[in-house]
């Protein structure tokens, strides 16, 4: 759906009205996963294995059974087994088969009167393991030889000879890396390595399922995408999608997380097997082992510059672990590397193995921020070493409109180069260092997404309006669907309220991700409401006896098109609202999309820190995000995710971890240990929007919520590296790390 | 689980004597009840201190203060007395947790717990505190150095109760100071610490020094060549290069998720330098 007009004069769109679900929010009084409660509802509990590979060679679940106040106890033996590799992976990954793959994989899981009891029964499950090696580490787990952690899963793209662990081979580019290389002053050749991290959502995973005797089932639960947790479950569970309702709750965060599932259905089996409503409510612990953090990742990149700053070729090696199942993360990472430039000779090889770690779930801009970490950190060090201005160099390089992309596809209008002069003239770039301190910038693109959308926008008859659509609001949608509802209609934002529908409500829609919401929900609330101003119109030209041609709507309001059409006094919405029941009864506006055209995103952010060379701490003092918006519909809204996104890299750059002992087992399952950023870690974070509208929305939006946390881990690696004199390769930078290479520097 | 609000030390250590099972003492119940919480400790009785009276009581002694088992952090931190005298201590303690955890946390609870990054202890044995035991076999005094037996260990014996901290008067120049290592900057727990107490003489030159390290060994450690490299000295470059040293000789960490063995020995001596020259300046020293 292209853009209506670049000059459009908008009325509530890019206003700041208090978001509405905040009071609800700050008060508590808001709906949770864990805050439904059902008549007769059991508690259910999910035993996990402590070992990061074992066999499980029988599982004694009688004493459990035997136990007072436990009403079901399942196992993977209750679940079919499916066909389809995709949905076996997940559901295996719910409730393991055969062999536990990691530490904190689900073994069985009980349902009982009460959460004392539960607990007590699964210490009564007798689960008969037969120990594995085990291997949690990416480059480890390539080598041939390597402990394998699932047989038979590698794709024919994988050559011959390596480990089994490598389950699949990517490849991007185009030019000749031969001759690209050989027209460089200077290359550089770096290896890198990223920690996996956890998305750190503050609200643990929760359902409450109830299975009824005749086959029908209700789902609530905090989810990123209530309809494909309907197309999961629904095949797990042997059933029709439309005998199962899944109504997602207010969400306390998902980022990528809430993509999948992972207790739902253990806790439709619990329901099902005992006949009544079954909770489950993840501990923090089983937060951290057992749902899907990011890729762990080692990367070696090369790449090639002239002295005055132009990139002659850029090569990537990119292996990538999303634990103990395939995934397709490395493509995203292979197609982003490179995205931010122009380049002649560009190659990315990504290779995806199996280690003993919990299943990837997606991350904000999975794949991308590592993979650009490296890339940025190799052209910050090429900068240096000619003496080059990082912003200058990057303009030089920056791709634009018809640049052939690393990944394929030629740019439409994007807003690289807009960003990168707005970081050039903003007074932070040119602001004095102190001593041990250094500024680091790096660019970050995310591609964004549209996808399956499905809005009906219905007309009250006092005037007002519901929107329903089908997205979890994790950043701030709904504020931002009706201010575009209002907009197009030319009535107040506050006359319009958007809700979020269950499963039997709307069509399919695809789950709030790809930064896809407000772009593509967006686009169908626009063309929903235009919809609802056609009905509108014909109302109007059926009480003036005029033709509906002969009507248009200025401002919210029928008017008669032209001087031609009669002369009648403009209907507002609310009069033609007042009178449906006699021209035709409800007023409503539908639309339904696949929706493609969301517009990349490109981002620019620039870091000042401070190192104490003592202890090898960084603080961050000043932090500047610059980025394309396409259009901010609710400025507030994206400025939070460009903070946000900000701050989870900041934490991702410099502590957040996951750690596995030497038995595979992860050390740091708890916010004590895995350390996300406090409040106190943080200097306020400035941001400067851009507005370079998408060619492919009404009114020029763009996806804005996943690119923000791509460019902070270079940002940061490169200020830490300016500021210390040694190029730190390897994240998280945490102290002991930071000070052991400026020991080893003297 | 029973739960009992004892109305004396007594009665407390009555309980704990009877309990055939395992028993937890209640305080702040900021380390208890997240052991409780995570199914680390399941003891069949708890018992709350924290209504005998006169344990939430600061009663000043012998030109130093006396600190009841139950004062919170939050109450310590707004004792004037206390704060004059002993900063560094009160640093300490003021460092634990949040605003929530201090409305609760004891400094007592954080020497029991026994861990050895407790925040609280270091602060106390630079200082020569000492803990007040009301016991079934009466009562008794002890320094605080030698409460602490090992990471979630005491030398308490079984119906033993702390009622009170001592911490003595001390001369006109002196003071102490606290500091710890964190990877955040708040919400986290030491990766290495240093308390350091110090007494000047007229000619600003140090006369006696206690200097303790925390989460660097099983227990708190108390470096007595760390005190000797700068009593005589008025901190110096030398004298802090080798208080620093000293300090890296004593210690004798673990290796963990929190940081490595280099690194805590590291930052131990930092730490100890740099919490010396505030409690040199504290105590009137100038530099
Ligand atoms: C969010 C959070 C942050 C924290 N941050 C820090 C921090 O930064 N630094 C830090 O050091 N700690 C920290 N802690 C741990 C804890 O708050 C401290 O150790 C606190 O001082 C414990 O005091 P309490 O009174 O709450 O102890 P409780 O939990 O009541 O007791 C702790 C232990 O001591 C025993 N005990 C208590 N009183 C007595 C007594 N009078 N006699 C004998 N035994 C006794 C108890 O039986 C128990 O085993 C934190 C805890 C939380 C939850």
């Amino acid at each position: 759906m292209p853009l209506d007009t670049p000059k459009r004069k908008f009325k509530v769109v890019g206003t700041r009205p208090p978001r509405p679900d905040g009071l609800d929010k700050v008060t508590g009084r808001a709906l949770y996963g864990a805050d439904m409660t059902a008549p007769g509802m059991l508690t259910g509990r999910i035993l996990r294995s402590p070992h990061a590979h074992a066999r499980i060679k029988s599982i004694d679940t009688s004493a459990a059974e035997a136990l007072a106040g436990v009403r079901a106890v399942i196992t993977a033996a209750d679940l079919p087994v499916l066909e389809d590799d995709f949905i076996r992976d997940i559901q295996d990954n719910c409730m393991a088969r055969g062999k536990a793959l990691y530490d904190g994989h689900a073994v069985a899981a009980v349902a009982a009167t009460d959460a004392a009891t539960a607990r007590k029964a699964l210490k009564l499950i007798k689960v008969d393991y037969e120990i594995l090696p085990h291997v949690t580490d990416v480059d480890a787990a390539m080598k041939p030889g390597a402990p394998v952690v699932q047989k038979g899963r590698t794709l024919e793209n994988v050559p011959a000879g390596m480990s089994e662990n490598v389950t699949s081979h990517c490849e991007f580019g185009h030019g000749d890396l031969p001759s690209g290389f050989a027209k460089a002053d200077k290359i550089i050749e770096r290896s890198f390595r990223t920690a996996a991290t956890h998305q750190g959502y503050i609200e643990p995973h929760a359902c409450l399922a109830s299975f009824t005797s005749d086959g029908k089932a209700d789902l609530w639960c905090c989810t990123q995408g209530q309809f494909f947790v309907r197309t999961l479950c629904a095949q797990m569970m042997g059933m029709e999608a439309s005998q199962l309702r899944v109504t997602s709750s207010e969400i306390g965060g998902g980022f990528g997380g809430k993509t999948t599932v992972f207790i739902e259905p253990v806790a439709l089996a619990l329901s099902r097997k005992s006949g009544r409503p079954v909770k489950i409510v993840m501990t923090r612990d089983e937060v951290f082992k057992a749902t899907g953090p990011t890729v762990s990742s080692s990367m070696d990149i090369r790449i090639g510059m002239t002295r005055n700053g132009r990139i002659t070729a850029g090569e990537a090696h990119l292996r990538y672990s999303g634990g103990a199942f395939p995934n397709a993360t490395i493509e995203m990472g292979g197609q982003a590397a490179f995205a931010a430039y122009d380049l002649g000779a560009v190659r990315t090889f990504g290779w995806n193995i199996l280690t003993n770690r919990p299943k990837e779930a997606a991350y904000r801009a999975p794949g991308a921020p590592m993979a650009i970490y490296a890339v940025e950190s190799v052209v910050d060090e090429l900068c240096q070493e000619l003496g080059l201005d990082p912003l200058k160099v990057r303009l030089l390089n920056a791709a634009r409109k018809g640049t052939k992309s690393s990944y394929g596809p030629t740019f439409d209008d994007i807003g690289l180069v807009a960003t990168l002069e707005a970081a050039t003239r903003h007074p932070h770039y040119t602001a004095p260092l102190g001593p041990n301190q250094g500024r680091g910038l790096s660019c970050g693109f995310w591609f964004n997404f549209g996808g399956n959308t499905c809005v009906s926008l219905n007309v009250n008859t006092d005037g007002t309006v519901g929107v329903t659509e089908g997205n979890p609001d994790i950043g701030g949608s709904r504020a931002s669907i009706s201010l575009m509802a209002a907009e197009e209609l030319g009535i107040p934002y506050e006359k319009v309220r958007t809700f979020v529908a269950d499963t039997a409500s709307l069509g399919y829609n695809d789950v709030t991700d790809g930064s896809r919401v407000t772009f593509a929900v967006g686009l169908a609330t626009i063309k929903a409401a235009r919809a609802a101003i056609r009905n509108m119109c014909a109302r109007a030209a059926k009480i003036w006896g005029i033709d509906e041609e002969a009507v248009e709507w200025i401002d919210g309001a029928a008017c008669p098109a032209g001087p031609n059409a009669g002369k009648f006094p403009p209907m507002t919405l609310a009069e033609i609202a007042a009178v449906s029941a006699e021209t035709g009864g409800p007023i409503a506006g539908h639309h339904e999309v696949n929706a493609d055209g969301a517009g990349v995103s490109f981002g620019v952010h620039l870091v000042d820190v401070e190192v104490d060379p003592e202890t090898g701490a960084t603080k961050v003092l000043r932090y500047t995000v610059f980025q394309d918006a396409g259009k901010a519909v609710h400025p507030d809204y994206v400025e939070g995710q460009m903070q946000g996104g900000a701050v989870q890299g900041i934490g991702w750059a410099l502590n957040e971890e996951y750690i596995y002992g030497d038995d595979g087992r992860l050390q740091n399952a708890g916010f004590l240990d895995y350390r996300v950023p406090v409040a106190s870690d943080l200097p306020p974070i400035e941001t400067v929007i851009l507005e370079i509208p998408n060619p492919g929305h009404p009114y020029g939006v763009r996806g804005v919520g996943e690119t923000p946390i791509v460019p902070p881990l270079a940002a940061i690696a490169n200020a830490v590296s300016r500021a210390v004199g040694v190029r730190m390769t390897e994240l998280p930078m945490s102290p002991p790390r930071l000070l052991k290479a400026l020991l080893s520097k003297g | 689980m029973r739960y009992i609000a004892a109305k004396t030390a007594d009665e407390a250590a009555g309980l704990l004597v009877d309990e055939p099972g395992l028993a937890r003492i209640l305080a702040g119940g900021t380390d208890l009840l997240v052991q409780l919480k995570s199914g680390l400790v399941e003891p069949d009785l708890v018992v709350d201190i924290k209504n005998i009276p006169g344990i939430r009581d600061v009663t000043p002694e012998n030109g130093g203060f006396r600190i009841g088992a139950a004062v919170s952090a939050a109450e310590l931190g707004e004792h004037k007395g206390v704060l004059a005298l002993w900063p560094g201590v009160v640093e300490g303690v003021e460092l634990i947790g949040s605003t929530q955890v201090q409305g609760r946390a004891t400094m007592v609870g954080n020497l029991c717990n026994g861990s050895p990054a407790g925040d609280a202890v270091p602060g106390l044995v630079a200082a020569n505190a000492t803990v007040r035991i009301t016991g079934p076999g009466g009562s008794r005094d002890c320094p605080v150095l030698d409460i602490p037996a090992g990471p979630g260990k005491t030398t308490l014996a079984k119906g033993e109760i702390i009622t009170s901290v001592f911490l003595p008067a001390r001369p006109e120049n002196a003071s102490d100071a606290y500091l710890r290592f964190i990877p955040r900057t708040e919400m986290d727990i030491g990766v290495a610490s240093a308390g350091v107490s110090l007494e000047l003489a007229a000619d600003g030159a140090i006369s006696a020094a206690r200097v303790a390290l925390g989460a660097v060994a099983p227990k708190v450690l108390l470096v007595a060549d760390a005190a000797t490299a700068i009593v005589g000295s008025k901190l110096e470059d030398g004298a802090l290069a080798a208080l620093a040293k000293a300090c890296e000789a004593a210690c004798n960490p673990i290796d963990d998720k929190r940081g490595t063995i280099e690194f805590r020995t590291r930052t131990a001596g930092v730490l100890a330098r740099r919490a010396a020259l505030i409690a040199y300046q504290r105590a009137g020293g100038s530099k």
